[in-house]
């Protein structure tokens, strides 16, 4: 395999501490000396990166991709395509396929189309539930063994907590990491956008904060019951930070995300009636995407995903509260992560622990990290570069974002995955 | 804002979909207009050419008698070819999308939509996907707006008081499913009602409901004193089995107007109603067709009122 020779730019290597100009040696895919040039290394490709940023690669703990089953809003070749371009090379699939990853088939076949779309990093989440109705495990050593990170049940609420109490005991056994978006399926009852002011003032249905907040508080008590290991996906208010500060404090083995969106938007964002603000759970109060930055910058949320889910057109034409939730979001995650450091939410070194080293930790995955002997899942970016969010740029199949048109700062010029060069930006 | 979209660049109305970002003048005006149209009811000829040669079509999503009686009447009236359709047992189960209903229409050469739905958002979603000649006039979405209603209410204040600035409304009953309440809460607040106040047990509010700008009471006894205008909003029967209230009865026992209930109120206080009323539930029919009840006035103003709309809304123009 080929060796590369990363030269002069800013390595930002937020789990070995690393923040300097400096150059990164790479041979048979993995990364064999930060700054020290190794004895007699002959490179085969030399990429400058004069003026940029050297990272680990980003892992994305919630992504969609849509196959199988729906490849009609996107496919595994457009949407790695798209995640290359961002600098991401790991992500996790939630498993609302269709058919469900519920059986270590789909487990495989998932595999195999990631494979066949050369980037083979992506590691299914399988369900907590049978089909995720909630009702009946899932075989969950077998769905591990077929490659599967995690369980969990995607969007879908446990309803009985009997059932999730077993499910966790059982994840637990088999030292299992569940993924667990909390939202109490009564509560939410069937809602589009956060309870308050602007859900009232357009008739919208509402989603309570305690809908995702009461569902926390249920699964914490059977973390401490069930001794499970639970990563909290997609928090989206105050007190769920509050909640899983408390949780970590007390020593319950719990960590968190946010996807990016909930950083940015709130309920006043929302265009009336415009789908592209449609996502789940819903954009808050900006005391609440204040309290989550908040809690990224003090660590008590880990990392940040992009929640990314692409759409065709026919599922965001309609009435608002018919359209179907979610953000195609992955070519916009660097771009808003710097915008966080910009506006002195974070530093630029927090923001890339929580998209490379923290979600790494939550996987216990040697990855994340520009350690030598790991594979050199690398992002090269320039933080300067600006964009605008248009068809001319856009990669993913789903153009359902809220940020279409705008102009936005921090572009990828390459991203390699297991020292192979899956993204590199024409000039 | 998404509302603009009602105004063309002389800021004329084009659309109506909602009262939100609409502004008193163009408020009052619609008022005016309604109140050139109002004598034609007595005239032995109730027509006027204004809309000669224009296709209007009702799309009801949802059932309605009332508000789809007077648009076909006003625009009858106004010399339009009308076709009213109840979609929801045509095209939508045979699994049709909404746009490609609308897009089929559309190929009709059609001047005006006048839609209901029952999801709030359609009627804007509408707006936006027909081609630019095309009017779309909102008869109720979802739990979003119902702006005629709004303002053939505004209308009835109007003509028996003249004035809104000195004006104490209460609203009450099921404010929370209400796109009627909505839309009036606005029109009230626009127009410069000196108070609105909302009375309903706390499953039937919103959230921040005093955002809207309003005054909260949960008791008839105390949200009746000094009030001018009562408007009384219907309870749908499903608010039982939802477990939002106990029992109809319970309901009239705390929330139902009676004659003794009306008695807290200013004397000259006027009753209103959209309809269709569940005598017994959220009014005593001795209320309902008391000498204080304005309810059917509502209903004959609706036609001017929407008259006036379509009217302004297809000449792009005034006419007054």
């Amino acid at each position: 395999m080929s060796r590369i020779h990363i030269k002069q730019g800013r390595i930002i290597d937020p789990a070995n501490k690393t923040n300097r100009i400096g150059c990164v040696y790479i041979a048979d895919g993995k990364i064999i000396s930060v700054t020290n040039e190794p004895a007699g290394f002959k490179p085969d490709t030399i990429i400058n990166a004069d003026k940029q940023i050297v990272c680990p690669g980003f892992i994305d703990l919630s992504t969609r991709l849509r196959q199988p089953g729906q490849s009609r809003k996107a496919t595994f070749k457009s949407e790695t395509v798209a995640a290359a371009s961002s600098g991401v090379t790991t992500m996790c699939l939630q498993p609302d396929t269709s058919p469900v990853i519920d059986t270590p088939a789909v487990a495989e076949l998932v595999k195999e189309l990631a494979e066949k779309a050369n980037y083979p990093q992506i590691y299914p989440i399988a369900a907590l539930t049978r089909k995720l109705e909630g009702t009946e495990l899932s075989s969950m050593l077998s769905l591990k063994q077929a490659g599967c990170i995690a369980v969990g049940n995607a969007n879908q609420s446990v309803r009985n907590l009997l059932i999730l109490r077993r499910a966790m005991e059982y994840a637990a056994s088999h030292d299992l990491l569940v993924m667990f978006r909390p939202n109490d399926y009564w509560l939410g009852n069937n809602g589009c956008a956060h309870e308050g002011a602007v859900a009232t003032r357009y008739g919208l249905p509402g989603i309570p904060e305690e809908a995702e907040t009461i569902a926390l508080a249920q699964c914490l008590e059977l973390v401490e019951l069930t001794g499970c290991r639970v990563h909290f996906g997609q928090l989206s208010c105050k007190r769920s930070v509050i909640k899983i500060h408390q949780a970590k404090k007390y020593g319950l083995n719990v960590s968190a995300d946010v996807a990016i969106h909930q950083l940015h938007l709130t309920e006043k964002d929302i265009i009336p009636f415009d789908s592209n603000f449609h996502i789940l759970p819903p954009l808050r109060t900006e005391a609440d995407k204040q309290y989550l930055r908040q809690g990224l910058a003090s660590g008590t949320i880990n990392s940040i995903c992009s929640d990314h889910q692409p759409h065709d057109i026919d599922a965001k034409l309609g009435a608002f509260p018919e359209t179907e939730p979610g953000v195609s979001s992955l070519e916009t995650l660097l771009p808003l992560m710097l915008k966080l450091v910009t506006q002195r939410a974070i530093t630029l070194e927090q923001g890339i622990a929580s998209l490379s080293e923290n979600p790494a930790r939550v996987l216990h995955i040697k990855s994340g990290a520009l350690t030598v002997g790991f594979a050199a899942d690398v992002c090269i970016f320039d933080p300067e570069s600006e964009w605008q969010v248009n068809s001319d740029n856009w990669k993913s199949q789903g153009v359902n974002t809220p940020f279409w048109g705008q102009m936005l700062k921090g572009r990828v010029t390459r991203t390699l995955q297991a020292g192979k060069v899956i993204h590199c930006l024409e000039k | 804002m998404a509302d603009n979209i009602q105004l063309n660049q002389e800021g004329k109305l084009k659309h109506f979909l909602t009262i939100e970002g609409l502004n008193k003048n163009l408020l009052t005006e619609i008022l005016d207009i309604a109140d050139s149209f109002i004598g034609m009811n007595d005239q032995q000829v109730k027509k006027v050419p204004l809309l000669r040669g224009k296709t209007i079509v009702n799309l009801f999503f949802e059932n309605s008698t009332r508000t789809r009686t007077t648009f076909e009447l006003a625009a009858k009236r106004l010399s339009a070819d009308v076709l009213s359709m109840s979609i929801s047992t045509s095209s939508t189960s045979k699994g049709e999308s909404l746009l490609d209903t609308i897009r089929n229409l559309e190929a009709m050469f059609v001047d005006m939509f006048v839609v209901r739905h029952g999801i709030s958002g359609a009627a804007h979603f509408i707006a936006q996907q027909t081609a630019p000649h095309i009017s779309v006039i909102n008869a109720g979405d979802g739990q979003h707006a119902h702006p005629t209603q709004a303002m053939l209410d505004m209308f009835t204040i109007r003509q028996i008081k003249k004035e809104f600035s000195n004006l104490r409304v209460a609203i009450i009953g099921d404010i929370l499913h209400s796109r009627v309440a909505r839309s009036q809460i606005q029109a009230l607040n626009i127009l410069g009602a000196a108070e609105i106040r909302v009375i309903a047990p706390k499953t039937l509010l919103p959230a921040h409901v005093e955002s809207l700008g309003v005054n909260v009471s949960h008791s008839l006894n105390s949200g009746l004193k000094d009030i001018d205008v009562i408007m009384m909003l219907r309870l749908q029967k499903e608010r039982m089995s939802s477990a939002l209230l106990p029992s109809e009865s319970e309901y009239f026992k705390c929330f139902g107007l009676t004659e003794e209930k009306l008695k807290i109120a200013r004397p000259d206080a006027i009753v209103m109603h959209p309809g269709p009323i569940n005598r017994g539930v959220e009014i005593d029919s001795k209320v309902a067709d008391g000498p204080q009840s304005v309810i059917l006035k509502q209903v004959s103003n609706g036609i001017a009122i929407r008259m006036a709309i379509m009217a302004m809304a297809m000449q792009k123009q005034s006419i007054t």
